[in-house]
């Protein structure tokens, strides 16, 4: 065991997991956050607390960790390279850590051009690959990345992000392999919405025999409009939103749009515990936390074991 | 060579404003090559300066002049008998040469004509694209000959990001995912393998991070 | 052919409209000479393949250079016409002249004559 968290845990007995995601508030509003976990609350191991996602200000991740770890909830702390360098980086995660924060996620972190600050300086000291490792080396060898010691070492389970549809497709496995010799412990995907792209992408993973080295979640976001599911795919880069989900989401009445967008989740949550390789998902109802309920129990996935 | 572009007309019209003698000061080094700073750009901005001048009645004296470099004391120093006499000298220079002039003549009012942009080359006539990053440490070769650092907008080292969509960066639809180009290039080469290895934390040191720099080569140094 | 266009043009002639420099058409501004055309061979009919189209593009950066001066953009034209079409020069020339007229002077003071 190396953090000991619910998600580890459930993991690694074997459970198929299932994580929630949070975005804190542009503010300081510690209700909104509560509110938000209040959704979350009991149907999934650990829930995801990104890190000023799309570049666009909010509440520091690490103090929104903390708001649920007092409400009860596990969080997963997402952290970005864009915002901080290796000092900053280091420091954060002993903060967290010392307040209770068991999981992490690696990410390399969008580009401020798309943010509410995009005249700002980026850092980029490290990339993802190179944060992983840098945790490993905390946790496993308890020394800071310059090798000296550590005066407490973050115990953390270790994640970073894959996205299977982002180009050049052959090199993605390769990413996710590079990720897993850096020393991650697991993974959550990118929102899935392409099954056929999705399989032949573990297939190749399992074909690496990297689905016995790591643990994949993938990611699952409900589309709640047709309008949303062809924003997604005419827009935001490295998505890819097949044309016969957009033709079945507009194929019903607009008021019914939300619950075949739920349909859909379900669905291919479904389809994901038949994959060779996938060890649970990642259910990212963006904005839409109060509906994570319905989707998770509709997959038949609550309720949520316990793990001692 | 370093890139440059123009300053708009109104922001050195303002530096000028009120400074009776101005030099408009070229370079025949990289700005020249890069169209924004030679001889023929010391004409089009001198002229255009007497026009605006002579417009408002007030036109005083724009004189043209372009040194060899603006980066060594050599050239900077044959303008010893004349620079006093200047109100204003606008360099159209990197932004080396209004520093080295400052250093020089400190009694004369200096002002970079330019921006400073970038370390590139030319595409084609009439455009350039960012090359270097000066980051004091090259590993180019490691990567097809595709500078990562310089050339991914979030200078990463080990593969592209999950913003990579049909060859192009996040950022921008006119901007290359660099990453794809290497991972292409690699491929081609038969050496897609070398990009399995983890790239370890990159030493800043080299780069701007590690302070301004100052090189020196003892054996040709006086 | 006895064409008749204002007497006030003066006509400077070039090998090609491609010749034209950026800093011949701005030295004009600078004499004070309230209007520039420049009259280049019809596009795809220049003798040294792109001159025209050349010509083209620095009269529309002088155009934002006036702009940026506070001086009409009008007053700085790029016209294509044949050299047999005698009739036409003059037509290019009468117009432009008027649009000059009612643009009126320009601002900058003309030179002395040397």
């Amino acid at each position: 065991m190396k953090a000991g968290s619910n998600l580890e845990k459930v993991l690694e007995a074997g459970h198929f997991a299932v994580t929630g995601e949070l975005g804190p508030p542009r503010g300081n509003n510690v209700e909104e956050v509560k509110h938000k976990a209040s959704f979350l609350k009991g149907i999934v191991e650990s829930v995801n607390i990104t890190d000023n996602q799309t570049a666009v200000v909010r509440m520091s991740s690490v103090a929104a960790c903390k708001i649920l770890i007092d409400e009860g909830l596990e969080p997963n702390l997402q952290m970005v390279c864009r915002d901080r360098n290796r000092i900053a980086l280091q420091s954060d995660l002993l903060g967290a850590t010392a307040l209770g924060c068991k999981n992490v996620l690696c990410l390399s972190g969008d580009h401020q051009r798309f943010g509410d600050h995009p005249e700002g300086k980026n850092v980029f000291d490290l990339d993802s690959m190179q944060l992983i490792a840098m945790m490993k080396k905390m946790r496993d060898e308890k020394v800071f990345l310059n090798d000296k010691e550590l005066d407490g070492a973050p115990a953390i389970f270790i994640g970073a992000a894959a996205n299977p549809f982002a180009d050049p497709f052959s090199f993605r496995v390769t990413r996710l392999a590079k990720k897993i010799a850096a020393g991650v412990d697991f993974i959550q995907t990118q929102c899935i919405y392409n099954m056929a792209k999705f399989r032949e992408y573990m297939k190749q993973a399992v074909d690496r025999g990297l689905h016995e080295k790591v643990y994949l979640l993938a990611g699952i976001t409900p589309l709640k409009s047709v309008g949303m599911a062809k924003y997604m795919a005419k827009f935001v880069p490295g998505m890819d939103v097949p044309e016969e989900l957009i033709k079945r989401l507009s194929g019903v009445d607009k008021k019914q749009q939300a619950a075949e967008g739920i349909k859909i989740a379900i669905e291919q949550i479904q389809e994901m515990k038949e994959i060779e390789g996938v060890a649970g998902v990642h259910v990212m109802a963006i904005e839409w936390e109060h509906r994570a309920k319905e989707i998770i129990e509709g997959a038949g996935l609550l309720p949520r074991p316990v793990v001692d | 060579m370093i890139i440059g572009d123009t300053k708009p007309l109104e922001e050195i019209l303002e530096m000028i404003e009120g400074r009776e003698r101005v030099l408009v000061l070229g370079c025949r080094g990289c700005v020249t090559v890069c169209n924004v700073g030679g001889e023929k750009e010391v004409g089009i901005l001198a002229t255009t300066l007497r026009i605006a001048r002579k417009k408002a009645g007030r036109p005083g004296a724009v004189e043209e002049r372009t040194l060899e470099r603006q980066c060594d004391p050599e050239y900077i120093e044959e303008l010893a008998d004349v620079a006093g006499d200047y109100d204003a000298i606008v360099s159209i220079a990197c932004g080396v040469g209004p520093q080295f002039l400052s250093e020089r003549y400190p009694d004369v009012r200096v002002f970079p004509g330019i921006n400073t942009t970038f370390i590139g080359g030319a595409l084609e006539h009439g455009v350039w694209a960012e090359r270097c990053q000066s980051c004091g440490n090259c590993l180019v070769h490691h990567f097809g000959g595709l500078c990562p650092i310089a050339r991914c907008s979030k200078s990463l080292m080990n593969g592209p990001c999950g913003g990579s969509a049909s060859g192009k960066c996040e950022i921008s639809p006119d901007v290359d995912c660099v990453w794809h180009l290497i991972v292409e290039k690699m491929a081609k080469m038969g050496r897609a393998e070398e990009l399995e290895k983890v790239w370890p934390t990159k030493n800043w040191l080299t780069s701007r991070d590690g302070g301004p720099r100052v090189r020196i080569r003892e054996d040709l140094k006086q | 052919m006895r064409l008749q266009y204002p007497t006030n043009i003066k006509v400077i002639q070039l090998p090609c409209s491609g010749r034209v420099d950026i800093l011949h058409l701005l030295r004009a501004f600078e004499d004070g000479l309230d209007g520039v055309y420049v009259a280049g061979c019809m596009e795809g009919d220049c003798h040294f393949l792109t001159g025209n189209l050349k010509a083209r593009r620095k009269v529309e950066y002088v155009k934002k250079v006036l702009e940026s001066l506070g001086l009409e953009p009008e007053r700085i034209e790029m016209y294509n016409m044949s050299s047999a079409e005698g009739p036409r020069f003059a037509q290019v020339a009468n117009e432009f002249y008027q649009r000059i007229q009612e643009l009126g002077p320009s601002p900058v003071p003309k030179a002395q004559a040397a």
